[in-house]
């Protein structure tokens, strides 16, 4: 396997006068289970798009597996799997036909590949002469991903495979991206849910085109250079409205329903935290110290840049 | 060559899945056929007319007994007052004014001639025409007859005038559905071909599954074959369904070879689906290529010499109809069916259309790899 999957350098794409895409550079090894992380209009589509030719990039070079997506469109076709953003199987042809259909465009057949998706597509079977129109959005997704990988790729490219997927699904879903990922296929994944950041090797913090930082997503928590506090009261809104004006606060951001606050280590102290919110009228005050997650890297990132 | 097979393959499992699509095959055929044969004619039949007559003599009752016993008039008032017959007109209530003044029968006595009028409702001026030349040659034939019996032996001379003697060629009975049987099938697969292939690729670009096609190796004139050959199948069965309709209904002749026809049809059909082909390509939605289909179909259509004769069009639009597909055909259809050509007599038409199919295919081709 090659060392370096996909490599990108100065990767830049301009739609007319918006800018997509500024100036990236990355690199993913064979083998790794590589996300990019980041809100919607962030860039990752285009991306993918690019990297899978379906877009030619303004400025910049970019390799998958070695073969340049301009260049050697053709051949990387051959060695890709693309399973894009919105659904877009045939929704008026059942199950098989689908599978059956793109296996025949590759050149190949569902029997010659079959114990490649046969986890995925075992679990679909059993509704396979019923029209993918009619499938759940869980089943969706699994027939979506059996379709991408019915030609046995090397490199496969999910863009926000998770969206609108319910939890459950969703989970299972990183399931099976991690046995593919152990049977040596490379897969990039985008996804807007800074959760799903955890469960792969690295992953590219991105925002506005541009990437804020690549790296484990441990190695990205243990980066955090703030301290942390988790605050909880009855109402978020002035609860977060009084922290912004406390004292020492970098950032609070809400978070359901408590608000996290960073803050420079030792600058704030969590007993006259409380002391003070509770003078200012907010019952049930609930302080504690957590760890950050890629979410609170997120956010702070964004200040940053 | 398994790649475009499967295509065609799924193609045809999509189109007969669809639940609107099969009626659509054959009931379109079936309903244009009846309802636009029968309706869309040219034949007057039944001219409204008011007679004013304001001599009631005998020569003027003599006319008006003539167009009274003609099939295509119906005598809807008889009038004194001209203004009368003419608030008739107004609210379109009749076609056609005679009017006859007083003093008709002793001018023509006397001098020799005599004058009456027609009014005709030009609203629509292909009909006023007609109306004006079967009106005319009733009033010439009683003016002919009226002179025989005036003046009997007496001045054969002025009678020596030329007669015409009509004989219509490979339709000796003028019979409207003949004539447009072969225009309207034109017509048919026109409609079935441009709009399904004009919106079938606009379709999997707004269903996205363009974008999966895309980033599979096929190359992408696999992929317009595969789509396009289904079309160009099921049009050409419209054809055969077309004609069949045609010969059983109307008994319409076929006179001329039917390969002829059908191999026209293919080749015109290669323009039709390239012409789609284009138009997806430059449509976002399905609704933008039917409107723009549309477009130009109603501009083919009405300039195709199916309603109106080419030849009555004005020099730059005879000019500008060369570059309309519709026209090449229906002369092809016509010829070949009522006139029995061979491929020699429309052998100009043909290799027009076979140098169209070639442009167009070739553009639409390159307007497609440019923008998918």
């Amino acid at each position: 396997m090659d060392p370096v999957a996909v490599s990108v350098k100065n990767l830049t794409l301009r739609y007319k006068t918006t800018l997509a895409i500024d100036d990236i550079s990355f690199e993913v090894a064979g083998g790794e289970l590589f996300g990019f992380i980041g809100p919607d209009g962030a860039g990752k589509t285009s991306l993918f798009r690019i990297l899978t030719t379906l877009l030619v990039p303004t400025q910049g070079a970019c390799q998958v597996e070695g073969l340049d997506v301009v260049k050697d469109y053709r051949q990387i076709r051959n060695i890709c799997g693309y399973m894009p953003g919105k659904f877009s199987l045939y929704q008026d042809l059942t199950v098989e036909e689908n599978l059956s259909f793109f296996a025949t465009i590759f050149g190949t057949t569902i029997a010659e590949n079959y114990d490649l998706i046969k986890d995925i597509y075992a679990q679909i079977e059993p509704f396979k002469k019923r029209k993918a129109g009619k499938l759940s959005g869980g089943m969706k997704q699994k027939l979506a991903l059996s379709c991408a990988l019915i030609h046995k790729p090397q490199i496969l490219f999910l863009d926000e495979p998770t969206t609108g997927v319910d939890a459950v699904s969703r989970r299972e879903f990183w399931e099976m991206l991690k046995r593919l990922r152990d049977g040596g296929i490379t897969i990039l994944v985008s996804t807007p849910y800074m959760d799903e950041a955890e469960k792969c090797d690295r992953v590219a913090l991105m925002q506005a085109g541009k990437i804020m930082k690549i790296n484990t997503p441990a190695e990205i928590i243990k980066d955090y250079p703030h301290a942390l506090l988790s605050v909880r009261a009855g109402d978020v809104y002035p609860l977060m409205k009084e922290l912004m004006k406390y004292p020492g606060t970098h950032r609070a951001d809400t978070f359901g329903q408590s608000v996290h606050l960073s803050f420079k280590k030792g600058e704030i102290q969590p007993a006259e935290l409380q002391k003070h919110l509770s003078t200012k009228g907010h019952t049930n005050v609930e302080i504690e110290e957590i760890t950050a997650s890629i979410e609170d890297c997120f956010m702070d990132l964004m200040t940053i840049n | 060559m398994r790649t475009i097979r499967y295509i065609i393959q799924k193609e045809f499992l999509q189109v007969f899945r669809d639940k609107a699509m099969l009626p659509i095959i054959f009931l379109v055929p079936i309903v244009q056929l009846i309802i636009l044969v029968n309706a869309a004619t040219f034949e007057m039949k039944h001219i409204r007319m008011s007679v004013v007559d304001l001599d009631l003599s005998a020569t003027s009752r003599g006319l008006i007994r003539k167009f009274e016993g003609s099939p295509f008039y119906q005598i809807k008032q008889f009038s004194f007052s001209y203004q009368e017959a003419m608030n008739q007109m107004q609210q379109g209530k009749v076609d056609l004014i005679l009017n006859i003044p007083a003093g008709f029968e002793k001018n023509l006595m006397k001098e020799n001639h005599a004058r009456a009028q027609f009014v005709i409702n030009a609203i629509n001026g292909a009909s006023a025409g007609l109306i004006n030349a079967y009106s005319t040659i009733i009033l010439l034939d009683y003016n002919r007859q009226t002179a025989l019996a005036n003046f009997n032996n007496s001045a054969p001379s002025s009678l020596r005038n030329i007669h015409t003697e009509y004989s219509y060629w490979y339709n000796p009975e003028l019979n409207y559905k003949t004539y447009m049987v072969p225009g309207i099938l034109v017509l048919l697969v026109t409609i079935i071909g441009l709009l399904l292939s004009g919106m079938n690729i606009v379709r999997e670009k707004e269903i996205g599954t363009i974008e999966q096609i895309n980033v599979t190796p096929i190359v992408k004139i696999q992929f317009i074959t595969g789509k396009l050959a289904p079309f160009w199948i099921i049009s050409l069965f419209e054809l055969a369904f077309g004609l069949t309709i045609g010969k059983l209904l109307f008994n319409i002749p076929i006179e001329g070879n039917l390969w002829l026809i059908f191999l026209s049809a293919a080749v015109y059909l290669f323009v039709i689906l390239a012409f789609g082909l284009l138009i997806s390509t430059i449509s976002h939605t399905q609704q933008q290529s039917m409107l723009i289909s549309f477009f130009f179909m109603v501009v083919f259509i009405l300039m195709s010499g199916l309603f109106t004769s080419i030849e009555s069009m004005p020099q730059w639009a005879q000019t500008l109809d060369k570059l309309n597909p519709l026209m090449y055909f229906i002369k092809i259809m016509r010829m070949v069916l009522l006139k029995g050509s061979t491929f020699a007599d429309i052998s100009r038409h043909f290799w027009a259309l076979v140098i169209y199919a070639f442009f167009i295919v070739n553009l639409a081709i390159w307007r497609y790899r440019k923008v998918a």
